[in-house]
Parts: C-alpha cells; structure tokens; sequence
C-alpha cells in the first residue's frame, strides 16, 4: 500500500555542523524568510495590485475627472502636484497586505514552526518587512512610469529622484511596522485589512496629498501639518519638481525615528504573546 | 553539552490558564530516551496546550519542564535545537513547493544552501514525496501535506519529536503511513511525544499513556497496564455441548461470584479480576468433564477504559484480546 515502510531511514546530512554562528546569521535568517515571502508574491501576482494598478487608478481618477477643477483648469500642472503625493498615499495603502499576510501565517499556523526553530524570534517579521521593499521598489517605479506616460516630468534630476526613491523605501519600511503590530494584534486578517484602513485612510486624505491645506478647516490643517504622510510628500514634492526640503525631511526622519522607536518593539512584543 | 538525565522530556507541575479557563492544572510528563509517550485526551483536554509549552512557544503560568536536560523557559534555545515539532495543522507553506518548504527549514537550521538541499531531497524521498517536490503543497492531499509537515519537523535530525494529533483528519490508510513513519523514528533513536485522540493510535505506538482531561492527568501507565488497570475483564465459556450450559454458569458465577450473563451460543460469560480466574476455570471445566467449544478473557479495548477514565458515555467495543482456550 505506502512506500514509506519499504525505505530506509536516510543517510544524515551532518546537520550537527551548522555554518559558524556569526553575527550574519540573524540576517541570513531574514533574508531566508524574505525569500519565502516573495516566492509566495510571484505565485499570486494579484497580490500586486495595491503596487501596481490601484494606484494607476488613483492617478487616471484624480488627474481626469478632479484634475481639471482642483488645478483651475489645468490638468497638467495638477498632475505634476498629484504624483508625488500619490505616491504617498500608495506607500501606506501598500502597507496594509504586510500585516494582512502576517496575520494569516500565524492563523494558519506556519509561525508555530518558526518559532520552534533556533532563530531569533523577530526573524520572521524582520524578513516579512525585507521583502516589501521589492513591492515598493515595483511601486515607485509602475507609478513614475505611468506618471510619466500621462505627461508627468521629473523638474530636477536623477540624482533627486533617486533621493526620492531613497527616502519613501526609508519612510515605507518605518511605516510598514505599524500594519506588523496591527497584524498581531487583530484577529482575522480580514480585520486587519478594516483596522489599517481606518488607520490609513485618513492619515493619507487628511494631508496634502490631493489638495493643499489652506482651504481646510483650522483644525484639519493642525492636523495635516503634523501629519506625517504630508512631509514625505513634501519631501518628494521638493526633490521631483524643484523647492525647499529641509524642513520637510527634518520631519520625515522624525517620523521614521518615532515609527522605529514605538512600532517596532510593540510589534516583537505582540508576536512573542500571541499564543 | 546538555546535562545528563534519563529522561528525554520531564515536566513537573505544569499549569496554564487563558482567561478564565484552566488549560492545564497541574500536569506532570516523562518520557524516557527513545521512547514513545502517547498523550491521550479528549478535545480541550489541554493536549496541545501541553506540547506548545514543551516546545518553547507558551510560557507556563507555574511548573516547570526540560527537554534533553534544558529548561524549556530559561534555555529555549537550546530546546528549540534539540526538538521537532509536527502540529495539529499541517504548518506547511502551501505557496511554497514540497522542495522550497524543507530548504527553508535547512536554510533556518543554518545548513548550507548545498546540505539544505541534499537534506530536502532524502527526506523528500523518505516520505515518498520525491515526485511532488516540485509542486506547490497547495496542490498536496491531506496526507501528503502531513507528511510533508512531519519531514519539515525532522529537517534538523531532532533527538525530540512532538507529533501533536498528527493523524487527525487522515483515512485509516494514511493513518497507518504516519505510523510507520513515528515507528521508524523511534528506531532510529528518536524520542516521541505524541498526542492523540485515537486510542488505537496510541495502544499501536506508545511505550507508556498518559490520560489527560480537564487540565490533569488522569493516568499514566503502559497501554496493557491501563487495561488491566480498569479492571473487569470478561471472561466467556462456550461448551461443544449445550446441555452443558448450566454446569457452566454454575461454574462461572462460583468463579466470578457475579451472577453469569447467557451468550447467544449456549455459552456464558463473567467479569473477573484476578489472573487466576482462568486457571481456574480451565480446572473446573476439566473437572467437571465440560468439553470447551470456546474460551476468551477479554481486555476491555482502550475505548472503554478512557470512558471510564474520564466519565464519558459508552464507547463500542472495537478489539478484544482474545486467549484462545
């Protein structure tokens, strides 16, 4: 009936010489584990969505049918303001499937088994996070590129988009640990998805993402000024089309520092009490 | 190097509660080197609350527990080196192929892309899933995920194994591979923990039970010990001749001193306790000049003594321990 009782047990690999235990080996693991996260991207490409069209459909939204009334009659110009901040938006919408793709590994039980392995127990976050920056790099640059398509053009150079590029992976990758710590905390992951929408929707539409603030309400733009989504797209607003960026960037990495400092050891903290 | 102990896994006083339930109360586990401990107990009986606490994922509230000699709280990672660990859910990866799940496990085990590898295909091949390593395991059947699940646990060569219901959910056919599977472990050195719902499961497999329900352990012995231990064994005389039913009955309720119960073939049959009940009745028949058609001492099946154990309805007799006259 089976094979298995006719086979002899198998021959060991020397499994007790494990590579010398250096200070590489954490990242070894996580960048096992990142690994494991995109194979899994590359079977579901439909995962790519959040990176890839929605936020296409944003643009050809907000530039066709918005774009002739908020730019005065101008679609271009307004392009041009709505694709850096675009990309803000798309960066915490895009950090919504990480805690959704957490919450579900641990439901269906995959986390058991890490964490009944001699790796560092934050490994499995640490590669989860490794991997999305593949989904933004594939984000910054299917939004860029069909911007441009559109008759977006970058004001300065490659050096500032670059510049761009490198600070929206760094606030990404802060950012993204806050949907870590909601996909430990939340039960289902259909509940994570409704809890950082909640989180997000209103951090990316209460900001200078589409429109700019002086037409808002006093307290709304208390709030958007503080808003952290506002100053990274400052930020890019400043490096693609030409402007002032220090204030901007000094906020950014004020924000990145706070989304480390708070988000990360809560997020560990989570995951080590979730049974 | 570990310290030295006699005991593979030892657990004393273990207790865990989650809000307002007492998950286990108290429950303490040995199991010698290269052994196997069945760990029997109906559902929420505290079972995988108990291996996630010997395998390092759950801290117990009180007691205290170690694998190999190391503590599973203050030496976890040590723990996690010398153990496998098979849940109740196949854990594999199902985006992943039979191939990328065991080199992931090698590749956290710290082996080399090379040994990790090697290490996926023998084991891939133990467990006859050679031609299926290169599926995604979404595509497995159940049994072959479970057994994908169970090499996945032993990629690390573990001298520990926890098998937490691992045949849940299988048809008996399949059942019966991951059986021969645990038994060749064991040959192999390995020591076994293994929890089940499935009394054959754990009379086929196990050295030694331990009876868990509400949190506590409610007996621990060898299979046959647990059987003797429930006592009424039943004891049946047949004779070639029916109109040697009443010397029979006379004879059994003389032996038993219970009043005898009539089996549908002329014979009779009663509930003994000591060993001597068939000697004695063997004597008697002779005596007598009874001629036996049949003779049987039954055990009471591992179903009817975990009814008994832990107070719940009846079970079917499913296998009888026959001793032929």
């Amino acid at each position: 009936m089976t094979t298995i009782a006719e086979r002899p047990a198998p021959t060991p690999v020397d499994v007790a010489a494990p590579a010398a235990a250096g200070p590489l080996r954490p990242l070894r693991h996580a960048l096992a584990l990142a690994g494991r996260s995109l194979v899994k991207t590359a079977r579901t490409p439909e995962a790519l969505i959040d990176v890839t069209i929605q936020p296409v459909i944003f643009l050809v939204l907000f530039t066709y049918i918005f774009g002739g009334a908020l730019g005065g009659g101008d679609r271009t110009s307004y392009l041009q303001y709505l694709v850096p901040g675009l990309l803000g938006q798309s960066i915490a919408l895009a950090g919504v499937s990480l805690g959704v793709n957490l919450n579900t590994d641990i439901s269906k039980g995959v986390f058991d088994r890490f964490r009944s392995l001699p790796i560092s127990r934050s490994a499995p976050l640490v590669g989860a996070v490794l991997a999305d920056v593949v989904r933004y790099l594939i984000l910054f640059c299917f939004l860029m590129g069909f911007a441009f398509l559109i008759g977006f053009r970058v004001q300065t150079g490659p050096v500032e988009l670059l510049a761009a590029l490198g600070v929206s992976m760094a606030f990404a990758l802060s950012f993204c640990w806050l949907s870590v710590l909601v996909g430990m905390l939340v039960r289902t992951p259909g509940a994570v998805q409704g809890f950082m929408f909640l989180l997000v929707l209103p951090l990316s539409f209460g900001s200078s993402v589409f429109v700019d603030s002086s037409t808002m309400p006093g307290w709304l733009q208390h709030f958007v000024e503080v808003n952290p989504i506002t100053h990274l797209v400052g930020v890019v607003r400043g490096l693609l089309l030409g402007g002032p960026v220090a204030s901007d960037l000094a906020w950014t990495g004020g924000w990145i520092a706070v989304f480390l400092a708070v988000f990360v050891p809560l997020a560990l903290r989570a995951y080590n009490r979730r049974a | 190097m570990p310290p030295t102990t006699d005991y593979a896994i030892e657990a004393e006083g273990l207790r865990k509660r989650f809000g307002t339930t007492q998950a286990l109360d108290g429950v303490d586990l040995r199991v010698g080197q290269g052994r196997v401990l069945g760990v029997l107990g109906p559902n929420g009986a505290g079972k995988t609350t108990a291996v996630r606490i010997l395998a390092t994922l759950l801290r117990p509230d009180a007691g205290s527990a170690r694998i190999g000699g190391f503590d599973v709280v203050r030496d976890a990672a040590s723990v996690r080196r010398t153990i496998g660990l098979t849940g109740q859910y196949a854990s594999v990866d199902e985006d992943l192929t039979g191939v990328q799940n065991l080199v992931l496990i090698g590749r956290l085990l710290d082996l080399s892309g090379r040994d990790a590898r090697r290490r996926a295909a023998e084991l891939l091949e133990w467990f006859d899933l050679a031609e299926a390593g290169g599926r995604r395991a979404g595509t497995y059947s159940g049994g072959m995920r479970r057994r994908l699940d169970l090499a996945a646990s032993l990629v690390g060569r573990p001298a520990v194994v926890f098998l937490d219901e691992p045949t849940t959910g299988l048809d008996p056919a399949k059942r019966e591979d991951m059986w021969t599977v645990v038994r060749s472990l064991v040959a192999e050195g390995s020591t076994v923990l293994l929890t089940t719902q499935y009394l054959e499961e754990a009379d086929q497999l196990a050295d030694e039970i331990t009876v868990i329900d509400h949190g506590r352990v409610i007996a621990h012995d060898t299979p046959l010990g647990l059987k003797r231990q429930a006592g009424n064994r039943t004891l049946s005389v047949t004779p070639a001749d029916p109109a040697q039913r009443a010397q029979v009955a006379e004879l059994l309720a003389a032996i038993s001193g219970e009043e005898p119960v009539a089996l549908p073939a002329g014979g009779s049959s009663v509930p003994v306790v000591d060993d001597e009940a068939v000697t004695a009745a063997v004597a008697g028949l002779a005596a007598r000049g009874v001629v036996v058609g049949e003779l049987s001492l039954h055990l009471p099946t591992l179903d009817e003594v975990f009814s008994a154990l832990t107070q719940t309805g009846p079970q079917p007799l499913a296998n009888d321990q026959e001793v032929a006259a």
